[in-house]
């Protein structure tokens, strides 16, 4: 059934219908009313969770870590600031391989403190082991939190997971999603399996030991082989959710109106909701631009990339968060995924929307139309940015 | 020693089997002070048993019985815990161990 619902409400439905047995979370804008929302189901008895209201996101992740350890399915919840304290035990959780699915309503990093959109909570998250999603809409958060949670607990995976929606213009955005029905979506994410669960007491293990230089390397080398297993498991997951709910996704990016362009935009999250607007309108004038989205961030999809842009002429990165003294990392992950390619595209990295600032159709119309007189050394561009 | 597995061979998540790591790896010697226990005070509270972080205080049959030199790292929450001050915080000399 189609319901009108923000996308706090689509991590929240999602949430309920998986129910974990622990939630470990702390409030921060604009990821709040998630827990706001999951609390309610706690209090009202719609879910049987143990809803831990920590004093920190360093504490929620760690009760989160503990808990999962123990042998629980849990999730949790953040934003910026709360990203950042957590972040530490992100890395821990991954080298542990727990299958913790976290939302990331994303904001600006301090300071100055701004409680608005951008990405760089999510690149600071980058190499911290978890695996991560970009989202369009309210209906692929609702959709990826259900995929998430799969991938995660696959056998070959267990790893955290990041469902990344951009904060306010997502996050307090009411858009019409048609959820599954409870009994299919509880049937999709499936039983959750505990693997050496700490409260196995005939079974003992030990979780999180010390590791010397003898076997550091082996086990971070068993990690990478871990997240290398995510892209086949995210196309069987993406697949039989399809065939559940007769959504359209195949992939790990969304290629659209692609396959003739001479011109693209590439882009992470809601933007790409406006940037299809801006090639519909260029397209319209005869223009042969188009636009690749990119659902799964990380691992990144070298290969898909590549194939998709390497007969494009001009191809725009667009980058939500400035990588200090470098260019852009969705920039770096392009430049890397076209580095062997025989014929490839002239790139451009434009740095968009910091801390809230709108971006326009017109102005992605813009930086398409231009693409071609831009100054091969001019490289690193800002939209909407006063001089 | 035993030849060093590779990184397909390790279980997953870097969990040991058996759950003795903690044991096997003696820690005694890292402590400045250690904690002497007086059974002549001790009421069997059993609150430093509880608080220690270490699993170092050492029970038979629900009663304390002394203190385990080998993992305790001297960090003294049992000497603070006690209600009745049946736990002495003493330094350790020149490096060894108390046993």
């Amino acid at each position: 059934m189609r319901k009108v619902m923000t996308g706090h409400k689509a991590v929240a439905e999602a949430m309920r219908q998986i129910e974990p047995d622990v939630v470990a979370v702390y409030p921060i804008t604009p990821q709040s009313e998630i827990a706001e929302y999951y609390a309610d189901y706690v209090h009202d008895g719609i879910v049987h969770t143990e809803l831990v209201p920590v004093e920190s996101e360093h504490s929620a992740m760690s009760a989160c870590v503990g808990a999962a350890a123990a042998g629980a399915r849990v999730m949790t919840a953040t934003s910026s600031q709360g990203l950042a304290l957590l972040v530490e035990v992100l890395y821990i959780a991954a080298g542990m391989r727990l299958p913790i699915v976290m939302a990331l309503a994303n904001r600006s990093l301090s300071a100055p403190i701004n409680i608005h959109c951008d990405h760089s909570d999510a690149y600071l998250a980058r190499d911290a082991g978890a695996f991560q999603v970009f989202c369009e809409s309210a209906q692929e958060v609702y959709d990826y939190m259900l995929i998430a949670q799969r991938i995660a607990e696959h056998d070959k995976i267990r790893l955290p997971g990041i469902v990344n929606l951009d904060g306010f213009s997502l996050t307090h955005t009411s858009q019409v999603v048609e959820p599954l029905e409870d009994a299919v979506a509880k049937k999709f994410v499936g039983v959750f399996k505990p693997v050496h669960p700490l409260l196995d007491v005939d079974k003992p293990v030990t979780w999180g030991p010390f590791a010397m230089p003898d076997y550091y390397f082996e086990l971070k080398r068993a990690q990478q082989a871990a997240i290398e297993e995510v892209p086949t498991v995210f196309l069987d997951v993406q697949k039989a959710f399809v065939k559940t709910s007769g959504r359209a996704y195949a992939g790990f990016v969304e290629k659209y109106r692609l396959d003739d362009a001479d011109r693209a935009l590439v882009v992470l999250g809601s933007t790409a909701g406006t940037a299809k607007i801006a090639v519909d309108a260029l397209r319209s004038e005869g223009e042969k631009v188009g636009l690749l989205k990119v659902w799964l961030y990380r691992p990144f999809p070298y290969q898909a990339v590549a194939s998709a842009l390497e007969r494009v002429k001009h191809v725009a990165v667009l980058d939500r968060a400035i990588s200090f003294g470098a260019m852009g990392a969705l920039y770096s992950d392009v430049a890397t995924s076209l580095v062997r390619s025989q014929v490839r595209p002239a790139l451009h990295n434009y740095i968009y929307g910091l801390g809230g600032r709108d971006i326009t159709v017109e102005q992605l119309a813009e930086v398409l139309v231009g693409l071609e007189k831009v100054h091969p050394d001019e490289v690193l561009r800002y939209i909407g940015l006063r001089e | 020693m035993a030849e060093l597995k590779g990184w397909k061979d390790l279980p997953i998540g870097g969990v040991v089997p058996g759950g003795v790591a903690a044991a096997l790896n003696k820690t005694g010697s890292w402590r400045a002070e250690r904690p002497v226990w007086n059974e002549e005070k001790c009421i069997q509270c059993l609150q430093c048993w509880f608080h220690c972080p270490d699993t170092s205080i050492v029970i038979r049959d629900q009663k304390v019985t002394g203190v385990d030199y080998d993992h305790c790292k001297g960090c003294g929450v049992c000497a603070a815990i006690c209600p009745k001050d049946a736990i002495d915080m003493v330094p350790e000399r020149e490096g060894t161990c108390a046993k």
